[in-house]
């Protein structure tokens, strides 16, 4: 099959991008990647330089690959991160727009790799349970009922590829958050600290620039691994109810 | 050079305990007067660096990925043992002790299994209050399931990505240490040399990935958790960025490199589809627990798998393995697979791939059940192929996947080179020959958390460090060779790309240090890699300059380090005179066609030193002890 590719290629952060377009040929088993290293053969072959684009585990799983085709975040394919999708879901003929994820918190680097460092940050504001090396009790000392474990582990699956933001028109950092904060919420070891943390990390992510999310349900819709948008409901209520009573807490509590 | 691995004295259960109250400790105050280098932030390294930041030293962590959340531990699928015996069904710490010491079929060192063993329940224990999401039961407790190489059930698991979910459970650790100012973390960043001064690892150069600047980090000790070389074999379930570059550049500072023929064939992988394909996927072994592994009885039977009549099968594993069936170790598994492909009853447009089936496990158990189990990983093969595993049988073939091998450590995962501490699969510490499945996840872990910060400080205490800074000619000299390299691999300029000489360096290796070696083959492909690496450095074509981001000068780096270490692999392989684990010479097999040792003259460890540019290393020999598991030949029928 051939396709026709726009591409957007920028040298680094401080010099102006624009599309570039090309042809390739590729077959259908190709995964989306291994079409676009068949592009950079080329490009190389001619003494261009490729394509920049994060990848690293090509199994869907380390979050490092994402960028829009055709202004979806990953592509066409529901729960599928870029590396996963194949060409099989395109036909020849197509054409096809390659644009990096596109949000202030998340400067361009080169072509389609961007700067997503601010994930880093707002899990280091808060994303943990404090538990230092050493100090756990036996692993079942605590029961966690499965219901919960399992909602746990599907907000948790979360691979911080930043679809969500890339595809958020307020470019909300949301349904990330959310999925930590319910990971850790619905689990019993993660109580002590679980209204530090929303206030905490909420408050990381208005310092990186992640506007506020609206309801608008992109994020949902693009999330390679399913993260649903209840979870920020869950992290609404856990922001509501931690705004409230916190400070109050933090008052009336002892010297320490 | 006389190899002391440093064992502790005393009965085996005793050793590690004895050990730890021997070690010279570092006051709390004095702690952070210290400065310690992490490269590597996987489950090795990012627990490393949380623990050590937790204790109050000052850590400096690098990886080449964009965050430390993405190393490739991440990728882990099936789970992570434990001899917690919570099942009752018969585990224990010797349990796992000898499984692991028969699993790799007898050349790893007792002692360390053992401490391995001991430190897998503390493992459980630091994942479940770190909020790692395992599996649980009705009754709100841990759940287990059985894998290959062993008759209990001591893995625990978080669906299929167990790996994921304890790789975020230890970055968020390790963030919570970045945030308290302890570790500062340099993401895309990758470490091209060591710095040795006065014989002591004192620092690492490192490349800057986004603005290539080249600098230095100077330290009292370096710990290495770099991962395997898997990557030498270009297609392989590894990350496309995972190399051996940190590891060799140890090693050509004199750093031995232990048994770096010991690699791991995975038998469940999704075979190969065509010569553009960038790397394999990987089907948890877990998956064996309900699938069962058939090819047709005959040869070239090319009727779609629905169609063959259940007396037309063969289900050779559960034939030739009655007692372990599905469930026989890794190595033992894929090597059964190639033969059956060999014998032309291999499956696929190809002919190198092996059914596995889930329709008796979907019958007994129902689809639910199974989708609960292996959901996601159906999802993926689903992906890849097109094809719906509840439907048909996945086809599956083996692929390079871990590698056991890698830098020689002591009994405190220090290095030949005084303050090189090596963790995780970096170091040839604990598997032997084969590594049993979910045995990485623990090992690289007990490395971390539970290991290093205690070895770590003996060494700073028991060591006078003299004050060293970036003027020093040691560092001068790294950084000007770091750079020389560099421009050599730019200014080249030939026709070919570096991936397509990876490709057929790959392929070489895979061919001839594979799944089955023999000598001739061995020093076929000696010659052959040496051909390459020359036509390498007048031909390839590295696009760009070193100074912006540059992934085809990342590459070309890595490639350049995987030839020279492809060459060690092939003479190890050729050296060692016997079939042990993974390692299969072809001369060297019993009538049944299983891995022949020869403990006489190979029970030991086989460590290399670099000798300079042109000469040949030099092999020094570890002796094995087995005072517990007696040497036997292993057999799972």
């Amino acid at each position: 099959m051939k396709l026709i590719l726009h591409i957007w290629r920028q040298k680094n952060q401080a010099s102006p991008g624009k599309m570039v377009r090309y042809e390739v040929e590729a077959n259908e088993h190709m995964s989306f990647l291994e079409m676009l290293d068949v592009l950079n053969e080329n490009l190389i072959a001619k003494g261009e330089e490729p394509v920049a684009f994060d990848h690293d585990c090509r199994e869907g799983i380390c979050g490092s690959c994402g960028f829009m085709i055709n202004g979806v975040a990953h592509g066409p394919l529901p729960n599928t991160t870029v590396c996963q999708l194949h060409m099989r879901h395109f036909k020849s003929g197509d054409e096809l727009y390659l644009e990096p994820w596109r949000a202030a918190a998340f400067p361009v680097i080169k072509d389609l790799v961007v700067d997503r460092s601010a994930f880093d940050r707002i899990i280091a504001a808060g994303g943990y349970i404090s538990v230092a090396t050493g100090s756990a009790p036996d692993g079942n000392a605590i029961p966690v009922r499965k219901q919960d474990a399992d909602l746990a582990m599907d907000a948790a699956q979360c691979i911080g590829c930043g679809a969500c933001v890339a595809a958020c028109p307020n470019a909300s950092a949301s349904l990330f958050m959310a999925a930590k904060i319910t990971h850790l919420g619905l689990l019993p070891q993660g109580q002590p600290e679980r209204k530090e943390r929303v206030l905490k990390m909420v408050a990381a992510a208005n310092r990186e620039l992640f506007g506020s999310c609206t309801n608008i349900g992109e994020c949902e819709a693009v999330c390679p691994k399913g993260i649903r948008m209840e979870f920020i409901g869950r992290m609404n209520r856990d922001y509501l109810n931690a705004s409230f009573t916190y400070q109050e807490e933090k008052e009336m509590a002892g010297v320490g | 050079m006389t190899l002391d691995s440093r064992i502790p004295s005393g009965p085996i259960e005793q050793k590690w305990d004895r050990c730890k109250f021997e070690l010279k400790l570092v006051n709390p105050a004095n702690k952070r007067k210290f400065h310690i280098i992490v490269v590597g932030t996987g489950l090795a390294g990012g627990s490393a660096a949380a623990s050590l930041g937790e204790l109050g030293y000052n850590v400096k962590a690098f990886c080449f990925q964009d965050s430390p959340r993405r190393a490739h531990s991440i990728a882990a699928q099936g789970g992570i043992n434990a001899a917690k015996n919570y099942q009752n069904d018969g585990d224990s710490i010797y349990r796992l002790f000898y499984d692991t010491i028969k699993g790799g079929d007898f050349r790893a060192r007792e002692a360390n299994v053992y401490r391995l063993a001991q430190i897998s329940v503390n493992i459980i224990d630091q994942c479940v209050a770190q909020g790692v999401p395992f599996a649980r039961e009705y009754g709100g407790l841990l759940a287990n399931r059985s894998f290959g190489g062993a008759q209990v059930s001591r893995t625990f698991y978080a669906r299929g990505q167990t790996g994921q979910q304890l790789l975020l459970g230890c970055y968020q650790a390790l963030e919570r240490q970045v945030d308290a100012g302890r570790v500062l973390m340099f993401p895309r960043t990758e470490m091209l040399d060591l710095i040795v001064i006065n014989g002591k690892a004192r620092g690492i150069v490192t490349r800057n990935l986004i603005t290539g600047k080249i600098e230095s980090h100077l330290a009292d000790a370096v710990i290495l958790a770099t991962g395997g070389y898997g990557n030498v074999y270009y297609l392989s379930t590894n990350a496309k960025g995972s190399n051996a570059t940190a590891i060799w550049r140890a090693y050509k500072r004199g750093a031995l490199m232990a048994n770096p023929c010991f690699t791991q064939i995975h038998p469940t992988c999704i075979p190969v589809s065509g010569d553009y394909q960038s790397k394999l996927t990987l089907m948890s072994e877990s998956l064996r627990n309900d699938g069962r592994i058939w090819v047709p009885l005959k040869k070239g039977d090319k009727r779609p798998p629905t169609e063959i009549p259940e007396e037309e099968r063969d289900y050779y594993l559960e034939r030739k393995y009655p007692s372990f069936g599905n469930l026989v170790p890794r190595d033992v598994a894929s090597r059964a697979a190639k033969a059956v492909c060999d014998e032309g009853r291999g499956v696929g447009e190809t002919g190198l791939g092996v059914y596995l089936d889930f329709s008796d496990a979907i019958r007994r158990l129902g689809r639910k059940t199974i989708e609960e189990r292996y959901g996601n990983l159906f999802e993926m093969y689903e992906r890849i192929t097109g094809e719906d595993p509840y439907k048909t049988p996945m086809r599956i073939f083996p692929a390079i996947h871990y590698t056991m091998g890698g830098l020689w450590v002591d009994y405190h995962l220090m290095s030949t080179i005084p303050g090189l501490f090596v963790l995780g699969e970096a170091n040839f510490s604990d598997h032997g020959a084969n590594r049993l499945g979910a045995s990485a996840l623990m090992q690289g872990l007990a490395d971390g958390y539970f290991i290093i910060p205690y070895t770590l400080g003996d060494y700073l205490a028991n060591t006078k460090l003299e004050k060293v800074d970036d003027s020093h000619s040691a560092v001068k000299d790294a950084e000007r060779e770091v750079t020389v390299r560099i421009q050599k691999l730019l200014s080249i300029k030939g026709k070919r790309s570096v991936d397509s000489f990876h490709r057929e360096l790959g392929k070489l290796v895979w061919d001839y240090c594979g799944m089955a070696r023999n000598a001739k083959g061995l020093q076929y492909a000696m010659g052959k890699i040496a051909e390459l690496a020359e036509e390498f450095y007048h031909n390839v074509n590295v696009v760009g300059d070193g100074n912006e981001l540059n992934q085809s000068l990342e590459k070309a780096g890595r490639v350049a380090d995987f030839f020279e270490l492809a060459q060690l692999m092939c003479r190890d392989a050729l050296e060692r005179n016997e079939s042990c684990g993974g390692h299969f010479r072809e001369e060297f097999q019993t009538p049944e066609g299983e891995a022949l040792r020869d403990d006489e003259n190979y029970c030991h460890v086989a460590a290399w030193e670099y000798k300079g540019e042109g000469q040949s290393p030099v092999l020094h020999k570890e002796p094995l002890r087995f005072e517990y598991v007696h040497l036997t030949q292993r057999s799972y029928k």
